[in-house]
């Protein structure tokens, strides 16, 4: 089967779901596809630039926080202005912190990166009265499209029109990915990737690249976070914790990173199959940590790398 | 005078790899740099294009003083290099090496939404450098499955690709076959003259190249300039015969 009539299954699978499946299991698309929209943007810099992020649940939190003050303290409830707003938010606080990280490489990026989402973690946690400490604040039901959409029970919104509100967030944000890896500035990233000293040679200002690269990956994270507000109608300090750092680079890695929709894949995987693993053992991240290991082994293209016959492009680490 | 160095130095810690080193490079002139191992060849090329900020000195190049500016930007500005240890991309084929320089040179890399494959302007672009340099029936095979010579190959024909004034080539024929030598300067002479390349200078070894295509030779010994003139001057120095010809001219 070509790729295309896969996608188009998988399109035709997501729009049908909220009317086929069990309602907990078309729930469970929510968070997927708020991810898949963040693993896009880290994907561009972790598949496509060779820089892996271990701080960008940094920008999710952003995202979602800006929600969460957007609905609940500035009575401001269209979901457009607070996917504007977050993007906006994302990419304030990118410019600066990413000026300073992409200066530096490999571990040291992931560390510094890793740091700048601590500090966000703990000034969200600990500023209480601004934020609500560890028990968060309230991301109140947005508006879509100009519809308030208050008439109908919480389950009724969330797998109607905010499923299909996030599967096109979802779709736009794809296309516009697919657009800029497949641009002269997605070809400059990959040769970044490949060999900086090269790409500085042929003209390529490295650093100026990487540091784009860096704003949209946040932006995209911004936008990911913003979406999964609603669903749970809270925001907290554990959606900016270096775990959730850790599960998207897992998702990234589970999926593939050197396919285009593998982490949107391993985004999947990971939500589903950790929703099936924490119903039978409690030990989930035990299980998880060793599919994380045979990956890293056995299966370094990730999931679409089995799925896929042509060996996968993979950034030496 | 196209590029001029004055008094350059640059030292590691107590090692001084260049000592007060001046050249002056012509338009139209094909000149290599020659001298033993550790003499500084490599240390002024990386210099000169920016890779390594001298420690005194300067560089001018079209009358405007480079001194400490970036490979990036001193590529823009026409200056390209090739490397003495192979330098490509490995996961991208040679038309998509190629399309970067052209890209680069175009100025379009921060176009984020433009189709790179509905440029016709990079994409001619690459095939006419790819066809040049023998490499147009590989186009789609990724640089990292080249064999050795055509991976040295796609390194020199990358930094053509940019179209430069002035072309700096560390070792280009270094670790391939006799045969790959030939083939790899007959198809950089025959490149600069069609896109244009003002002037070349070469770090080299292998001294029958050196001899075979050169303007001009500049003999490197300690970081210092040894000796500076044309071929036949340069065979007949007997200090340049000493420290760095030596062979080929007792065999000549």
């Amino acid at each position: 089967m070509s790729g295309r009539l896969v996608l188009a299954a998988a399109l035709g699978a997501a729009v049908l779901a909220p009317l086929v499946a069990p309602t907990y299991q078309a729930l469970l698309m929510l968070p997927f596809m708020a991810y898949a929209v963040a693993l896009l943007g880290l994907n561009l810099l972790f598949g496509y630039t060779g820089l892996v992020s271990f701080g960008h649940a940094l920008f999710l939190g952003i995202g979602a926080y800006t929600g969460a003050f957007l609905t609940s303290v500035f009575k401001v409830r269209s979901m457009e202005v607070i996917l504007v707003a977050a993007a906006a938010l994302g990419a304030l606080v990118a410019a600066p912190v990413g000026a300073l990280c992409v200066r530096y490489v490999k571990i040291y990026f992931g560390m510094l990166t890793l740091a700048f989402g601590m500090v966000f973690y703990t000034f969200v946690l600990k500023f209480y009265r601004l934020t609500g400490g560890d028990e968060g604040m309230p991301f109140l039901r947005p508006a879509l499209l100009g519809r308030s959409l208050e008439g109908l029970s919480k389950i009724d919104y969330l797998v109607g029109p905010y499923y299909y509100y996030s599967l096109a967030v979802l779709v736009l944000a794809t296309l516009v990915m697919w657009r800029i890896v497949r641009s002269p500035f997605g070809l400059c990233l990959k040769t970044i990737r490949d060999n900086p000293t090269k790409a500085e040679t042929l003209g390529i200002g490295v650093a100026r690249y990487r540091w784009y690269a860096f704003v949209i990956s946040a932006v995209y994270a911004a936008v990911g976070g913003a979406l999964l507000g609603p669903p749970t109608g809270n925001v907290d300090p554990t959606l900016a914790y270096w775990t959730q750092s850790g599960n998207i680079v897992f998702m990234t890695l589970l999926g593939g990173f050197a396919s285009f929709f593998g982490p949107v894949l391993g985004a999947f995987v990971f939500i589903y199959l950790q929703d099936w693993v924490m119903s039978i053992v409690p030990f989930w991240r035990l299980i998880f940590g060793a599919i994380l290991a045979v990956i890293v082994i056995f299966a370094p293209g990730g999931l679409a790398g089995l799925l896929t016959p042509r060996p996968a492009a993979a950034p030496r680490p | 005078m196209i590029l001029r160095a004055e008094g350059l130095r640059k030292l590691y810690g107590e090692v001084c790899a260049l000592d007060g080193v001046s050249l002056a490079i012509d338009a139209g002139e094909f000149v290599s740099i020659i001298g033993p191992n550790g003499a500084g060849k490599s240390t002024l090329i990386n210099v000169l294009t920016g890779v390594l900020r001298p420690t005194a000195g300067a560089v001018t190049f079209k009358d405007r003083d480079v001194s400490g500016l970036g490979p990036a930007r001193l590529a823009r500005l026409g200056i390209a290099r090739s490397f003495q240890l192979v330098q490509i991309f490995p996961d991208l084929t040679v038309l998509e090496t190629l399309q970067a320089a052209v890209v680069s040179r175009l100025g379009r890399g921060t176009r984020l939404f433009a189709s790179l494959a509905a440029d016709r302007e990079v994409q001619e672009g690459a095939i006419d450098v790819a066809e040049l340099f023998g490499l147009g029936e590989k186009r789609h095979v990724p640089a990292k499955q080249l064999p050795q010579g055509d991976k040295k190959l796609l390194d020199v024909a990358s930094a053509f690709a940019l179209r430069p004034e002035l072309i700096l080539l560390d070792e280009p024929t270094s670790g391939v076959s006799t045969a790959d030598k030939t083939t790899i300067m007959e198809s950089l002479v025959s490149a600069s003259k069609r896109i244009g390349v003002r002037a070349i200078i070469q770090v080299e070894h292998d001294m029958d190249i050196v001899f075979a295509y050169s303007d001009r030779i500049i003999a490197l010994h300690e970081g210092r300039v040894l000796a500076d003139g044309p071929p036949a001057a340069i065979e007949a120095d007997r200090r340049v015969v000493d420290t760095v010809v030596g062979r080929r001219a007792r065999a000549g």
